[in-house]
């Protein structure tokens, strides 16, 4: 429904931001090559260092998604069968916390909990264990990397164990399927479609980690691509091996991006209106016992380290923080910084979301052109924000001064980030706008401004802001990018953070921690909060 | 003879009260009509385990728990054959159970779904293989083991949900609105197979149904429930010319046909 003019103005917008989008990351991605080429390609597979550390890239990566997942499946199936205790809807709400966290201030929530002075060892010296848990190194990657993702892996299992038709537990009920049945029977193939697909997702995640790796990984043992490239750029300066490493990164990501589109999708079947669900076996005595040991173990592993940010932060001295101007001008470096990311991404987003909308039912041309837009947002995961960043220093290191380009270049690497997350959700939101409103305002001849301000602002105002909430927290959060350029020309909240847990300033460090935690989970619950279905307003329309 | 007996059952869901007091007779097919949201599924729930009745039944109609000293005659009780099975698990009572939709789980073949009606964990000999195919050979679905649910028509995967009840072999049949969600057309043969294997096992079988025609062809007894409790318990014959409410006479249509 949209003129010949309306239409080329869509597709150009489109052609514009992908132009723009695939100039930035091929820059960077060619500027990497060019200075290493095939040289650096050879280099990287014979060089042991390298090897290594994309050895412990990838086993710490399993080990975090196998950890993540084995965690999550008695937690999920637990939260499903328990239906009706008081405090349910918070802990599956927890379960959505880590996930808006900056990786930062989870760090250091968990060496409060887990390092040496932390609770946990407290603990099990008291039980008599005298071996003390480290934080750092692999452990503590681990234990970080499973903070972070088991709540996600369980958030989606939990979906899918709550989607089973309320008839199969009746059904099962009925015909005297015990615990371990129902798990064989009816759990456990629910979880084995959704599983493949969480694990890819997590591994992804476990294997780009940075600020986690950072933070927690203990010395060249220890530490995964992207850290080591971080490692290469900034302290050893050996731009040969952050080459290296940087193109092993993004083979290593390509060959996960590969697996994950041919493993299968979870399958959407369509839902029959069944009766409600009732979980009869949820008062047996075992099944009561193992739930609330998974939900009891669950809920002090993830909300221990909160509470611990929490108490931290608010013992140090926040008055006193909150004057400091270097605090002031790193909030207002952040708040520009996330800000510019946010409008980037929205807008962008927004012109690919139109563009594919405007190329729909075209001919081999436009089809082809709706397939570069879809692709768009595999193109920046391949490229993880270190790499990017590295192409980018790397290029602007012969003008002598990377520091001066860090604020714009920070600001488009994290709206890069945020890309792919704001397409999906300003997408459905833009097409479902567009069904309802798009015949109406062809045929009432609406255009321009007009349109715009009438009908496109009211319909698509709340996605785009959720949308803008979302990506300003990703980029509040986001340490990676900053650390690369960071210098103090551009100091961030998260580098303030940073700098200031290295310099043993660790109560600045919590009382910082406590403020940034809060600022982006208030916009990561903002942005990804459910939108009202409103029927009734609909069919009035 | 009497099949079902439930004796003062009260139950309370909500702000919905629900008392039952009324007997099934035995080996026959009785039908359970009313209007939605009126008790009928309940009924079936109370039954098949899955509501236990209140401890004490209101004294009145709506009033909800005037007394706390509930005696044990006043406690509502579900007697099968003379045996109280008001405190048994759904699984230990000996009933077999057809929804409308999803009496199969969707991703177990048809060996596996009707073998699970024998045992519980899958332990299945030889002979009880025997059973499964002759069951789903007795429904029409022979040299359908090894099918999936998704590939079945919802007629097919009904005749399914039959077979597993007659490998179970239980003598209480409960059917929640089983061909509800089916064409009109093979409503008819549907019904027909229903009648030809409760012929032949004698259970007592209770079934729900929206369908007046459907109370005239398959059923011996009916019962209209009306906010909760029965209002009408007769021979088939009888109920069809019954008008004792409006509900009734909306359902049954004005005038006795």
């Amino acid at each position: 429904m949209l003129t010949a003019r309306q239409r080329l103005v869509a597709l150009s917008g489109g052609g514009l931001v992908l132009a723009a989008l695939f100039l930035f990351v091929g820059l960077a991605i060619a500027r990497l090559v060019a200075l290493g080429g095939w040289a650096a390609a050879l280099a990287v597979v014979t060089d042991r260092y390298i090897l290594g550390v994309l050895q412990f890239t990838l086993f710490q990566a399993s080990l975090s998604t196998a950890l993540s997942i084995l965690f999550a499946i008695p937690v999920a199936r637990a939260l499903a069968r328990q239906r009706h205790f008081a405090g349910r809807i918070w802990l599956v709400r927890l379960l959505a916390v880590p996930m808006g966290l900056p990786a930062l201030i989870g760090a250091l929530g968990l060496i409060a909990v887990w390092g040496r002075q932390g609770i946990a060892n407290q603990g099990l010296s008291f039980l008599g264990l005298s071996e003390p848990v480290s934080i750092y190194g692999l452990t503590g990657i681990l234990i970080a990397h499973v903070f972070f993702n088991m709540p996600l892996a369980c958030r989606f299992l939990l979906i899918g164990l709550e989607r089973i038709p309320g008839e199969y537990w009746l059904m099962s009920a009925s015909l005297g399927l015990r615990g371990r049945d129902v798990f064989r029977f009816i759990e456990w193939p629910v979880m084995r479609r959704i599983l493949p697909g969480v694990a890819g997702l997590i591994f992804m995640l476990c294997a780009t980690s940075f600020t986690l790796v950072l933070t927690l990984g203990g010395g060249p043992k220890a530490t995964t691509l992207e850290v080591a490239i971080y490692q290469a750029l900034r302290f050893d300066f050996e731009p040969p091996r952050a080459i290296g490493l940087a193109l092993m990164q993004i083979a290593v990501t390509a060959v996960i991006l590969a697996v994950i589109a041919l493993l299968p999708a979870p399958e959407d079947r369509g839902l029959t209106l069944g009766k409600p669900v009732r979980r009869l076996d949820a008062g047996r005595a075992g099944a009561r016992l193992a739930d609330t040991v998974a939900i009891g173990v669950m809920l002090v592993f993830t909300a221990l380290p909160l509470i611990a940010v929490l108490v931290a932060g608010l013992r140090s001295d926040l008055m006193k923080l909150v004057a400091e101007p270097i605090v002031h001008e790193a909030a207002l470096t952040s708040l520009v910084l996330s800000l510019s990311a946010g409008l980037i991404a929205v807008v962008s987003a927004l012109a690919i979301v139109h563009a594919q909308q405007a190329a729909a039912g075209g001919g081999l041309l436009l089809r082809g052109f709706s397939l570069a837009l879809a692709a768009s947002s595999a193109l920046v995961l391949l490229v993880p924000p270190i790499v990017l960043a590295t192409g980018w220093f790397l290029m602007l290191l012969p003008t002598g001064d990377v520091g001066a380009f860090a604020a714009p270049l920070v600001a488009a690497i994290n709206a890069a980030m945020a890309l792919p997350f704001v397409v999906r959700l300003v997408g459905p939101a833009f097409r479902e706008h567009r069904i309802r409103t798009g015949r109406l305002a062809a045929s009432l001849g609406l255009s321009g401004w007009a349109r715009l301000r009438l009908i496109d602002w009211p319909g698509l105002r709340k996605p785009l802001l959720m949308g803008l909430s979302f990506a300003m927290a990703l980029s509040l959060g986001d340490l990676g990018a900053v650390a690369l350029f960071g210098s103090d020309n551009l100091m961030t909240l998260p580098w303030l953070v940073y700098s200031r847990m290295g310099n043993y300033r660790t109560a600045d460090a919590d009382g910082l921690a406590l403020l940034l935690g809060l600022i982006c989970l208030a916009l990561t619950v903002a942005g990804t909060l459910p939108r009202a279905e409103t029927p009734e307003e609909d069919r009035n329309r | 003879m009497t099949a079902i007996r439930l004796e003062n059952v009260a139950l309370t869901l909500g702000d919905k009260h629900f008392f039952f007091d009324t007997e099934i007779a035995s080996g026959a097919i009785t039908a359970v009509t009313g209007a939605s949201g009126s008790g009928k599924s309940t009924l079936l729930n109370l039954i098949a385990g899955f509501e236990t009745p209140d401890k004490a039944f209101p004294g009145k109609m709506g009033t909800g728990f005037p007394f706390g000293n509930a005696t044990k005659s006043s406690m509502g009780r579900i007697l099968v054959d003379g045996k109280d099975i008001s405190r048994l698990h759904p699984a230990e009572r000996p009933v077999s159970l057809v929804f409308q939709d999803n009496n199969l789980f969707g991703h177990l073949d048809l060996l596996t779904n009707i073998g699970l009606g024998i045992s519980p964990s899958l332990k299945l000999s030889a002979a009880d293989r025997d059973r499964i195919s002759a069951a789903l050979t007795r429904v029409g679905l022979g040299g359908f083991e090894k099918r999936l649910p998704p590939t079945l028509s919802g007629g097919e995967r009904q005749r399914a949900a039959f077979a597993r009840a007659l490998v179970r072999n239980r003598p209480l049949l409960l059917l929640d609105e089983p061909f509800a969600a089916l064409d009109p057309g093979l409503r008819g043969a549907m019904a027909a197979l229903l009648c030809d294997l409760h012929r032949e096992s004698g259970n007592t079988v209770l079934i729900v149904t929206h369908d007046p025609d459907e109370v005239a062809r398959l059923a011996d007894h009916a019962l209209f429930i009306e906010d909760g409790r029965i209002l009408v318990a007769a021979p088939v014959a009888e109920f069809l010319q019954r008008r004792d409410s409006p509900g009734l006479a909306a359902f049954l249509g004005a005038n006795p046909a």
